[in-house]
């Protein structure tokens, strides 16, 4: 591991003579550095949701896998009775923890997103629900519904998982096309930087061929490039982190109002997660200048 | 030092040279002559490593150049000063610092090179010049810097290619001196050039070989010299 630093360290201070031999390349040190923020900045975004959806379809998962409604209709005379005989039958079911029905104000603040604050509730024919949260092991829903419907007819037994299960799935998917930006983002930084490398190579074969000449061995001439190029991803992907940060933190922060797009961003110790992102593209770059630059040495005398 | 057995070399479908043997004693000095277009540049690539010949076996310092390794064949031309006719210069440079460019691609301490690499500059009369840019040089001065970064590395052997091909005659006596001087020193030389009149007057300082291709094969070059 030390030998692996000193190595790292040794690259990075490198060799201040070598470093002279290639010269300056205005336009592709400029293109290397703008790629590279701007792929940083777009990882930084690819990376929050990535993240994000990962929270949501956690939070979607373990909250709604727990819980399940019971949604009674029926004619007025019998809705308490039979919200009664359901909660009965709840008490004795096994795999139930907690099952209490909502009170009339509980479903009113859940209509008012839609029917606004002065809905009158009580006069409307609207079915009572009971609030069903389970055990760890969790209760038979079949056997469940066949007691309801013989108890409480009116009652149906909604475990979520109709809804619950897309939605996860969605946020799976969306999670999965996070990590697959990320990594289009990565294969795309290397090709820009093979590119910027391949023509800096092009613009500065009499060099190489003169350094040829004097007894440069190809890993000399390698490195000048490849220290190059890794610098210039490092330092660009780090602007472009760290513009990409500061727009993730200046995103309005998450409301339940907002749902999911108030929550994209980072959220505790997720911060650090950003900062591998210059490393990973210097790594990139030089893995991209090394294989252009063994492969212009090759075709060289 | 450098010794070619046979070799053979094919270029853009034909001959170009053939059954070319050679050997450069350690202390030799070789003028390589001939007519424009007849091959003299492609012998001396073939003699450091930077040609491959199609036939035939070059060995530089006793390795066969098929045989080397890239770094190898890096390590030998450490030990062979080319100095070329277009001179072969990093424009990004001072003269100083082209001069201690085969010290910088071996890793050696510029620093404690620094008398060495003054003296050198010296030598060839380019004190004045250390600062310059190879773009602000005469034809005279280029060629004078080349030698010196060919030397620096005190090689064994030093091979120039038209040396004397830019310049007017007294630099080329200058040049020259500089050469048959490195030849005392005990260094092998070899010059290709289509100057009759520079070797003429180098035979009467340096006991030379001078060698002709002609019809794509190597000859010892006679009276007419």
């Amino acid at each position: 591991m030390k030998a692996v630093l000193s190595q790292v360290s040794e690259f990075l201070v490198g060799d201040t003579q070598a470093d002279r031999v290639v010269p300056p390349t205005g336009f592709t040190a400029t293109l290397t550095l703008f790629s590279a923020a701007a792929m940083a900045f777009l990882a930084v975004f690819a990376l929050a949701l990535s993240l994000a959806t990962g929270r949501l379809a956690e939070q979607w998962g373990s909250e709604l896998a727990r819980s399940s409604t019971i949604r009674i209709s029926a004619p007025d005379g019998q809705l308490a009775a039979q919200t009664e005989a359901a909660l009965k039958v709840l008490e004795t079911t096994k795999g139930v923890d907690t099952a209490r029905a909502l009170s009339s104000e509980e479903q009113q603040a859940l209509l008012e997103p839609w029917f606004g604050p002065d809905l009158p509730v009580d006069t409307l024919p609207i079915p009572q629900l009971i609030e069903v949260i389970e055990t760890e092991e969790g209760y038979d829903a079949e056997g469940l519904r066949l007691r309801l419907a013989a108890e409480a007819p009116g009652a149906v037994l909604d475990d979520h998982t109709r809804w619950r299960r897309p939605l996860v799935k969605a946020a799976s998917r969306l999670r999965m096309l996070g990590w697959a930006s990320i990594l289009l983002i990565g294969a795309a930084t290397a090709a820009m930087i093979t590119l910027a490398a391949n023509a800096a190579l092009a613009a500065n074969t009499q060099v190489i061929s003169v350094l040829r000449l004097v007894g440069a061995r190809d890993s000399y001439i390698a490195q000048a490039f490849e220290r190059r190029f890794t610098l210039r991803a490092l330092t660009g992907a780090g602007i472009g982190m760290v513009l990409g940060m500061v727009a993730i933190a200046l995103l309005p922060s998450a409301q339940p109002e907002g749902g999911f797009l108030t929550g994209l961003g980072f959220q505790g110790w997720h911060w650090i997660w950003p900062l591998t992102i210059p490393i990973l593209a210097g790594l990139v770059a030089f893995g991209a200048t090394r294989a252009a630059a063994r492969k212009t040495l090759r075709d060289m005398p | 030092m450098i010794e070619l057995e046979n070799v053979a070399y094919n270029y853009g479908g034909g001959e170009l040279l053939s059954e070319i043997s050679l050997k450069l004693q350690p202390g030799s000095f070789h003028f390589l002559t001939g007519p424009s277009g007849a091959g003299k540049t492609t012998l001396l690539k073939l003699c450091y490593g930077a040609l491959l010949p199609t036939s035939g076996q070059v060995r530089l310092f006793t390795s066969d150049v098929r045989d080397m390794e890239r770094d190898d064949i890096a390590l030998a031309r450490r030990r062979i000063g080319v100095v070329h006719q277009d001179c072969q210069f990093l424009d990004h440079l001072n003269v100083s610092d082209n001069i201690a460019l085969p010290l910088m691609v071996a890793g050696r301490d510029l620093l404690a090179e620094g008398a060495n690499l003054k003296e050198l500059t010296s030598w060839v009369g380019l004190t004045a010049r250390a600062g310059a840019l190879p773009p602000e040089l005469s034809g005279g001065e280029r060629q004078r810097a080349a030698l010196a970064r060919a030397v620096i590395m005190s090689p064994d052997v030093v091979l120039a290619d038209e040396p004397t091909g830019n310049i007017d005659w007294d630099m080329s006596q200058r040049l020259l001196r500089l050469l048959i001087e490195l030849n005392r020193m005990g260094k092998t030389i070899m010059v290709a050039t289509h100057d009759l009149a520079l070797i003429r007057a180098a035979k009467t300082h340096v006991q030379a070989r001078v060698l002709r291709i002609s019809n794509r094969r190597l000859q010892l070059a006679g009276a007419d010299l």
